[in-house]
């Protein structure tokens, strides 16, 4: 059966609807009436897609149908399809006799909140959605379109990889997609979402993308699956543990978050995207706010504990600053130690980057570096401000890292914060020790409004290590001489007196000050050298 | 250093500031909070005082003392703990000494860190609030020849009163009313259940030295008993340093009725009128009334009478409580005497008029009483609420802990007084009292007073903690208790599966489900409205002008479908204050401030007057306070709801086999180790938390897989402690 929402689509006027005579009408006229019938009939055909029982196994596995998809993220009746009648082009294994219109995706454009956007949503009734060279160039029209009118491209993706009888075609259509996805970078959002398997060469898309997220218990992200897995490495793996939603949330990181069903996924993609500017050409979005810009935040004057060493949750100072306590988290659950997401300041998005003392000290490791300067990146190309709230007590040291490679993945975020030109303002909470505390946003990466809280040390290390290779030789006075380190350094004063953070501020003020601060930065204008583009340390 | 920094900070607090400028200026003016409810004895700013006393105590008490030792022009000094150091007494008072870490038994307990912190602050008398070392006689010894006043009564009346053995003893000599009982110790279980068959069952163990419901069970049969009496022995140990246990006859359906009594050292002695606490759970109180319901004026003067007979026949000089059951037939029977400032104290202050704390600051110097019997006031009606940070769907209420990222008390409410220690961004730890404030409500009658209490509960704004104004809120409308129908079983009988939350009527429901879906509609509205963003505006329909049509539903119970309503919800000439909502073709007209960021929401809901506050929102879901119990609501397009019926069910996980830590704490005992074979119910670990011990049972026979714990480790909420195969 058909949904009703789509029936209502299916309801458009059809060109004809009437009934024929062919003895009273030229053959010319029967002409005209068969076309515009078959029209009606290819259009009906497309709306089912691979028809009604592979619907229906679609929904038995607990998920929506391509169109039904389409419905739930596009503001009601504004979806624009194109390419309904395209069709496959492979006459091998008989596959001329088998084709469907509009082939294994639906592409067009719709809007989101009453702002554009194009959508392409793989047809996993058709051919498993795999992927034809026809579904290919559906894809890269609606992205080129997306580009040319500077609009965010939204990929749901549920397929079950290449079109296998159509060969190199298939090959030669995910690279296309590829090369549009990176022109893409950084002239529109991109946004995936995984509703169903997604595998080998398909999943380099979703990589290409800004963020991707993944539906719990029904959408999987790996190069090669299990049967593959056990065939080359005797590995034995479910498909959830290689790449399912949590493997990718958690462990790998690849995906930016996940939800519990098909119908949550398109809701909450909503809600993202309207924190979203629709290009590189246009500001970051200031939506009506209720929120009072200047309330005063009592709660913040006492998030940081007494204890210059005990844990708190930085997400604790995030939802008290900004507007209504609203925080799109990205990657929610992959290194806890760097909280990364988007906010609204008076009704204006901006990104959040924060430390997070509760997991792991709110250390900079390999993973936390690598979340940060991506978010980072993807802020500064869409025109995002960036808000940073440091409480770092340094890199996270030891071989595992070492070897892991944390001085080129550190250096990823380093590079993302200098060489973001939007408007940086710093909030120093606690900690900034060492070269994290450069990292974060510091004055000296071109940090615009650096603030300290009256709880805010910034030195080079705590006063424990400092003092152990400074009175090397003192050992037993190291009591002592740690007490009158923290005297010296334990504060703001070192590096308020150097100018190096702008002013110490009340914390209960933060909200007030940064929403003033961001209306004056709105004028800001700088840009990097020309360059054909920098060399990130990848 | 720290009193540099906070003293500045108070000169922004409102009230506290006029204070500290009047008394410099010289001009002492009468600063107590909510000035109106001391209308009985003013202050006299020619009578001799303390220059400066010590709060021994953290919290809200201690900010009640404080208040009116500032009104009184008495300088005060705070003692608190390390983790306290930033709380709001220690920023009240004019001085603060850390006593210590944050256990108790570490700092608020320690008598000889106060002592010290008395002499060096030169502090001429101590009030010890409630609990802590309000009633150690050998504390106010030590005080007494360090040359400071203890503010309570002398150390004999505390004795006498503080052992539940001598002090029924001395009541019996006084001709008050006494339970039929075992006046003695109990030496053991097996004497625990000799006795407890000779009072006949049921029957309560407390502990001699006990109170405030810590070392208290009562037992129906002997396996209760000797297990109430061997937990409640080990809760006295580590509550008082006292294990001493008693048995009497416990009283089937009484009332807990309480009067308090005002004694000086001249012999003179007043009864305030009575109390009654009788809404309780496991023995602590929930909500209390002065005066009682129940109680007829010549019944309460008997009861006075014999209180305040008590109170002198062991030379009583300060504020104290005799606390009585009163059965079915409004016979009374002596409980205890409380010889210490109770901490329902407030809602006698406001029907009395008279600020008990600052009568025993007088009586405390040695002045006499103000009033005589016949002086003492009864005005109107006044009901205390505690509100603690504890989970009420869990027997009850279960403490909980967290930070108060948002907190608003209902102060703006008329007749409306809160008593609380914490503001916004405070911590409810593990080491204390898991209460937040004691919100009272004072009207000329019990249904004024009453509901006063409901529009505060409705405006009280909580946050980051799991709390029991679901429970309160319930009860201060529940019928029983409106109509003063209630014994000290009422929570058992009026909630006989424990608390589930308040039930609405059909119309509660389309109340709900309507500001729900015009929240949704407005929050939908509001994403359409960017100030920046003008491309491709042509297909832009103006969002406060549309039918916004929702399938909504609440929750539903357990195993059940939830119901779906029809709604449709349109702005009136666009306004978002104004919203038209049909519930399935019922019309529903919504007015009022319905600001997304706003704490609380005043509406009017077909003309009358409802409170709501906004929890959460997410996308399609709106989470809304109502009545006290937030209600997640469903506000879906309808063609989300034609698709969710496609999504799959998630599975729960079997948590028979597992034993998690129902709240953060200390592991007391740990029962069974690895390999081991437990048949369901059997204890396998005891947590201590808020000083209170609780057993931990297995969900299922089976054998013990792993035991993450071992005995002293603390754990957080939620963890495993146990695992079976």
């Amino acid at each position: 059966m058909l949904s009703r929402s789509i029936r209502q689509l299916a309801a458009r006027p059809a060109i004809f609807r009437g009934v024929l005579h062919p003895t009273r009408a030229t053959s010319s006229i029967a002409h005209t009436i068969k076309v515009a019938k078959k029209i009606d009939e290819t259009r009906e055909k497309a709306l089912l897609g691979g028809g009604q029982k592979r619907i229906d196994a679609q929904h038995n596995r607990g998920k929506l149908t391509a169109r039904e998809r389409v419905d739930l993220l596009l503001d009601k009746n504004t979806f624009r399809e194109y390419d309904m009648f395209a069709e496959h082009t492979c006459n091998d294994f008989g596959m001329q006799k088998e084709k469907y219109a509009g082939d294994s995706v639906v592409t067009g454009r719709g809007q989101i909140n009453g702002r554009t956007v194009f959508v392409f949503s793989q047809d996993f009734t058709v051919f498993g959605g795999s992927l034809s060279s026809i579904h290919a160039k559906k894809i890269v029209k609606i992205m080129r379109e997306a580009m040319l009118v500077g609009a965010p491209v939204i990929g749901l993706n549920d397929s079950g990889g290449a079109r296998i009888q159509e060969g190199v075609e298939s090959l030669a259509g995910y690279a296309d997609i590829f090369q549009e996805n990176v022109l893409a970078s950084g002239v529109v959002p991109q946004i995936s979402l995984i509703m169903g398997p997604c595998a080998g060469g398909a999943v380099y898309s979703p990589a290409l993308t800004d963020f991707t997220f993944m539906v719990r218990d029904t959408s999987y992200l790996f190069i090669t699956g299990p049967d593959v897995v056990k065939a080359v490495t005797n590995e034995e793996v479910t498909q959830e543990e290689l790449g399912g939603a949590k493997t990718h949330t958690v462990t790998s990181g690849v995906a930016s978050g996940a939800f519990d069903n098909d119908v949550d996924a398109l809701m909450s993609i909503r809600e993202l995207f309207n924190y979203l500017p629709l290009s590189n050409q246009d500001a970051s979005p200031i939506r009506a706010a209720e929120d009072p810009w200047d309330r005063e935040v009592p709660s913040l004057d006492t998030v940081v504990p007494l204890e210059s060493t005990a844990a708190y949750n930085m997400k604790d100072v995030i939802h008290a600053l900004v507007d209504e306590g609203d925080f799109f988290e990205i990657q929610p659950d992959y290194a806890k130690n760097l909280v990364v997401g988007f906010a609204r300041m008076n009704g204006r998005t901006v990104g959040v980057v924060g430390n997070n003392p509760k997991f792991a000290a709110g250390c900079l490791d390999i993973n936390s570096s690598v979340k940060g300067a991506r978010f980072v990146r993807f802020c500064d190309a869409f025109n995002i401000p960036l808000i940073t709230l440091v409480d770092v007590p340094g890199f996270l040291p030891g071989t595992s890292q070492e070897y892991g490679g944390i001085i080129r993945h550190g250096a990823k975020l380093l590079y993302a914060f200098a060489e973001a030109t939007v408007p940086k303002i710093t909030i120093i909470t606690r900690k900034a020790f060492g070269g994290a505390y450069d990292v974060m946003a510091s004055k000296h990466l071109r940090g615009d409004i650096n603030y300290a809280w009256p709880t805010a040390e910034v030195a080079v290390m705590g006063a424990k290590g400092a003092v152990s290779i400074l009175f090397r030789k003192d050992a037993k006075n190291a009591a002592k001489h740690e007490e009158d380190y923290t005297e010296l350094f334990s504060n703001p004063f070192p590096a308020a007196v150097r100018g190096f953070v702008d002013d110490i501020i009340v914390p209960s003020e933060t909200r007030k000050k940064v929403c003033e601060d961001l209306n004056m930065l709105e004028s800001k204008q700088l840009k990097n050298p020309w360059k054909k583009h920098g060399n990130i340390p990848l | 250093m720290l009193r540099a920094a906070s003293s500045f900070r108070l000169i922004s607090r409102k009230g506290v500031a006029s204070a500290a400028s009047a008394r410099t200026s010289g001009v002492p003016v009468d600063q107590r909070e909510g000035k109106e409810i001391y209308t009985t004895v003013g202050i006299d700013y020619n009578e001799p005082k303390f220059d400066k006393i010590l709060i021994a105590n953290r919290g809200e008490i201690a900010c009640r003392v404080i208040k009116t030792a500032r009104a009184m022009g008495i300088k005060t000094v705070a003692v608190h703990s390390d983790v306290d150091s930033n709380s709001l007494h220690v920023r009240l008072a004019d001085e603060a000494v850390c006593v210590g870490e944050a256990p108790t038994a570490k700092s608020y307990l320690r008598a000889d860190r106060i002592l010290e912190a008395v002499k060096q602050t030169g502090a001429q008398a101590v009030h010890p609030g409630y609990g802590f070392l309000s009633e150690n006689t050998h504390f106010a010894a030590q005080l007494e020849q360090a040359g400071a006043k203890f503010i309570g009564p002398n150390s004999k009346a505390i004795l006498d009163m503080g052992d539940k053995i001598h002090s029924k003893k001395i009541a019996t000599a006084a001709k008050v009313n006494m339970i039929p009982g075992f006046d003695g110790e109990i030496a053991d279980e097996d004497m625990c259940v000799k006795i407890s068959n000779e009072i006949g069952y049921p029957v309560m163990i407390k502990a001699s030295a006990g109170g405030g419901g810590k070392g208290m069970r009562t037992a129906w049969n002997d396996k209760q008993a000797r297990e109430g009496y061997r937990l409640s022995k080990q809760e006295a140990a580590s509550s008082f340093g006292d294990d001493r246990m008693l048995v009497e006859k416990f009283i089937d359906n009484p009332r807990h009725i309480e009067m308090q009594v005002l004694c000086d050292k001249h012999g003179n002695g007043i009864w305030l009128n009575e109390r009654e606490c009788s809404i309780q759970r496991r023995n602590q109180k929930v909500i209390e009334e002065a005066p009682s319901s129940f109680v007829p004026p010549e019944m309460r003067k008997r009861m006075g009478d014999q209180a305040v007979q008590l109170a002198k026949a062991v030379g009583y000089d300060s504020a104290g409580t005799v606390e009585f059951l009163v059965d079915s037939k409004r016979n009374f029977y002596f409980l205890e005497m409380n010889t210490r400032l109770q901490v329902e104290h407030p809602i006698t202050e406001c029907i009395t008029g008279i600020d008990i704390v600052q009568q025993m600051l007088r009586v405390s110097y040695g002045h006499k009483l103000p009033i005589t019997q016949e002086q003492v006031p009864l005005n109107g009606w006044a009901f205390e609420s505690r509100v603690y940070a504890e989970d009420p769907y869990k027997g009850f209420g279960l403490p909980s802990v967290g930070r108060l990222s948002r907190y608003v008390e209902p102060r703006h409410v008329d007749g409306v007084r809160c008593d609380s220690g914490i503001r916004e961004g405070s911590e409810i730890s593990i080491y204390y009292d898991p209460l937040i404030c004691k919100l009272v409500t004072h009207g000329d009658n019990r249904e004024q007073a009453l509901n006063r209490m409901s529009e505060a509960l409705d405006n009280y704004v909580i946050r980051g903690v799991t709390h029991n104004i679901p429970l309160l809120r319930d009860i201060v409308q529940e019928e029983r208790f409106r109509s003063g129908n209630i014994t000290t079983k009422y929570l058992q009988e009026v909630y006989p599966e424990g608390f589930q939350g308040a039930t609405l009527t059909s119309s509660e429901q389309d109340t709900v489900i309507a500001f729900a879906s015009a929240l949704n509609a407005r929050k939908l509205a509001r994403a359409n409205q960017f100030l920046n963003q003008q491309k491709h505006k042509s297909t832009h329909v103006d969002s406060l002008h549309k039918t916004y049509k929702f399938v909504s539903s609440l929750p539903a119970k357990e195993g059940a479908k939830p119901v779906e309503n029809t709604v449709e919800v349109t702005f009136v000439n666009g306004n978002p204050n104004e919203a038209n909502v049909t519930v399935n073709g019922k019309a529903i007209s919504i007015k009022g401030n319905t600001n997304l960021a706003l704490p609380t929401n005043n509406l009017e809901v077909d003309g009358e007057h409802v409170v709501t506050q906004i929890v959460a929102k997410r996308a399609g879901e709106i989470t809304v306070l109502y009545k006290g119990t937030p209600f997640k609501v469903s506000v879906l397009p309808e063609q989300a709801v034609e698709y969710l019926q496609y999504m799959k069910e998630k599975a729960k996980v079997d948590l028979s086999t597992v034993i998690l830590s129902p709240m953060p704490g200390a592991i007391k005992n740990v029962n069974v180790k690895v390999g081991d074979m437990v048949s369901e119910g059997q204890e396998l670990v005891v947590m201590e938390a808020m000083k209170m011990q609780n057993s931990l049972h297995a969900g299922k026979t089976g054998k013990v897989k792993t035991v993450n714990v071992k005995v002293g480790s603390t754990v957080d909420e939620g963890e495993v402690l146990v695992e079976l195969e």
